[in-house]
């Protein structure tokens, strides 16, 4: 079984994003930038489940600019096989996105598609479930395990209500939610393996992904600041205040 | 006039709080707004919905492979209801979020996620990167409109509302390669976190799952819900459900009470939306006294026993 995971390049979640001065976008010059930390979670359980004896093959996939190059052979450090970049002009919005990836599968048939639940930039939390859509096959999403029985996987979700668990047949899309594992550290000796693996760059137009129904971004705007708190000394004077605010 | 379809969230026998919020949403669009209610045997549920003011009509649909909110189920079902209707809505809950993206790829568009204010019928406020930017997002004049709302952004329906209520038959069948199978729920007594007016947290600061216990005996007194941040889940001292956050719930409560959380960006996105923030934290540094509204620089162990017994 081949393991397809989906990679997205994003600002490194320590960075406090900034709203430029014309509202035009996000000043995002030269800060760090990162795979998104739930795409890594969904490497490290691609690895895992192959260390396992239960795939024989990892292959991670990008779909940007050729910066996304980075977080691939990064990604490849980790361990994983191969990878794929769809070659973009510019970031794709969910629905393009599984559209390419969907293509993608039909020339590799993987048993198995794991993504992150979210990308920390845009938090749109879609594709994979979109992906799963257009594919006609099942989708488990927010995942936090994962075991297998033959063509069958159960999978425990993390719901607003508690632990789901259901159970899909393979192929499937799997979206993975923070605690399914810790991933690894790469090391440096990894770091030069990586730079021998193959990278294949598919441009988006050959794989025809439709941009058609693209939403327009109008504004960008810094949230609304919160009016400066007070500070208080002890505990009676915070029970204090809050009996005066009309909270207790 | 937009016709808007909010597809409702409950558990088989009570409708999900952020249903009601949907409803403000809808109305905030403006134009004629029904609910679809997928379940099996749920018919109480259909009752509830039909009770919110500004319902025209529930549209109950009843199958034994509709009666676990399985997307893959759930959303050829929605597809076939989406047609007459110009806006599509579910809450950006797990089951919301779940759901709605698989039912815009059937429909062929992006989704709007996490709407938290309607400019107009065709275009929305969101926010991304864990809210250090809003967005204004628009679509085509023309385009059906899929879209989740950010429940914290939004006050509940209130009832009395006197609904039609419709019977449909399900059009779709089992996808058959996805099988619900349990719900393993902590199950509290304790108010719901994401309708709680007061909540109180705790961080990685407890130490230990005893040592959360500081935190239920507050929220116990104060009769509030309880929630944490993702070090404390991390850690094991509380179950999953529990976390607050980007990645956790998103929550507007009247009055939060954080105490050992350091204030994360990933957590105060979850939680900035409160009326009232309170901190306590022994670090004066602390990031989450810059969005207090009450700091107070102090060792939980002894303020929260001192709260405890100044409250009776
Ligand atoms: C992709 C991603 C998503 C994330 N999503 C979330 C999310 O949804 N929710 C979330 O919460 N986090 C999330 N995080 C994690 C977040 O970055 C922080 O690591 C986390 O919020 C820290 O939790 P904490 O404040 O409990 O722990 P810490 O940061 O360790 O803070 C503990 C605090 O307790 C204080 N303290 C210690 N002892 C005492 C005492 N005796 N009395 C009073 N104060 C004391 C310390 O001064 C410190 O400020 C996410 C991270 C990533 C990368």
């Amino acid at each position: 079984m081949k393991i397809l995971v989906g990679i997205k390049r994003v600002v490194d979640y320590n960075v406090r994003v900034r709203v430029l001065p014309d509202g035009s976008g996000v000043d995002i010059d030269g800060v760090k930038m990162s795979i998104n930390p739930f795409d890594e979670i969904a490497l490290e359980e691609a690895l895992r489940i192959k260390e396992a004896g239960k795939a024989a093959e990892v292959i991670v996939i990008s779909c940007g600019t050729d910066e996304c190059q980075q977080q691939l052979r990064t990604a490849l450090a980790m361990g994983a096989d191969r990878a794929i970049q769809v070659k973009t002009g510019s970031a794709l919005q969910p629905l393009s996105t599984a559209q390419a990836l969907l293509r993608v599968i039909e020339r590799e048939q993987p048993g198995l598609v794991i993504l992150g639940k979210q990308a920390i930039d845009d938090d749109n939390s879609q594709t994979g479930q979109m992906l799963a859509a257009l594919w006609n096959r099942p989708q488990a999403t927010f995942a936090s395990k994962l075991v297998f029985e033959g063509e069958k996987l159960t999978v425990t979700r993390e719901v607003d209500a508690g632990l789901e668990t259901i159970e899909v047949d393979l192929p499937a899309v799997v979206t993975v939610d923070l605690r399914l594992n810790e991933p690894r550290f790469v090391k440096l000796p990894d770091i030069m393996k990586a730079k021998r693996k193959p990278l294949d760059v598919i441009p988006l137009e050959e794989l025809g992904a439709s941009l058609a129904s693209n939403l327009d971004i109008t504004r960008y705007a810094a949230p609304p600041l919160r009016q400066k708190g007070i500070r208080v000394e002890n505990a009676a004077q915070l029970v204090q205040e809050l009996k005066n605010r009309g909270l207790l | 006039m937009s016709k808007i379809l909010i597809v409702a969230e409950h558990d088989g026998h009570t409708l999900n709080l952020s249903t009601a919020k949907c409803v403000s949403c809808a109305k905030a669009i403006g134009g004629d707004i029904d609910i679809a209610v997928l379940g099996q045997g749920h018919d109480a549920v259909g009752a509830q919905a039909a009770a919110l003011a500004g319902v025209s009509r529930v549209l109950m649909i009843s199958a034994a492979h509709l009666a676990h909110p399985l997307a893959a189920n759930w959303a050829p079902e929605v597809l076939q209801l989406a047609a007459n209707y110009t806006h599509v809505i579910g809450p950006s809950t797990t089951m919301g979020k779940d759901l709605m993206p698989r039912v815009a790829a059937l429909v062929g568009v992006n989704q709007f996620s996490d709407v938290m204010e309607v400019l107009s019928p065709l275009s929305f406020r969101r926010p991304i990167y864990a809210g250090n930017a809003i967005i204004d997002v628009k679509a085509a004049e023309g385009q059906k409109i899929v879209m989740t709302v950010r429940t914290a952004s939004w006050p509940a329906t209130g009832s009395g509302g006197n609904a039609v209520v419709e019977q449909r038959t399900a059009q779709g069948t089992a996808a058959g390669h996805s099988r619900y199978l349990a719900l393993n729920s902590a199950g509290s007594e304790r108010p719901d976190l994401q309708g709680a007016s007061k909540v109180v947290s705790g961080g990685r600061a407890l130490g230990s799952a005893e040592g959360f216990a500081l935190i239920y005996r507050l929220a116990d007194k104060l009769g509030a819900g309880v929630g944490a941040s993702r070090a404390a889940v991390d850690a094991g001292y509380v179950p999953s459900d529990m976390q607050v956050g980007q990645t956790g719930k998103i929550i507007a409560p009247d009055l939060y009470l954080a105490f050992g959380i350091s204030g994360a960006i990933q957590h105060i996105t979850g939680i900035k939306d409160s009326r009232t923030i309170v901190a306590v934290n022994k670090d004066a540094e602390a990031p989450i006294f810059e969005i207090a509204d009450i700091g107070l620089v102090g060792d939980l162990f002894t303020v929260i026993p001192e709260i405890e017994a100044l409250l009776g």
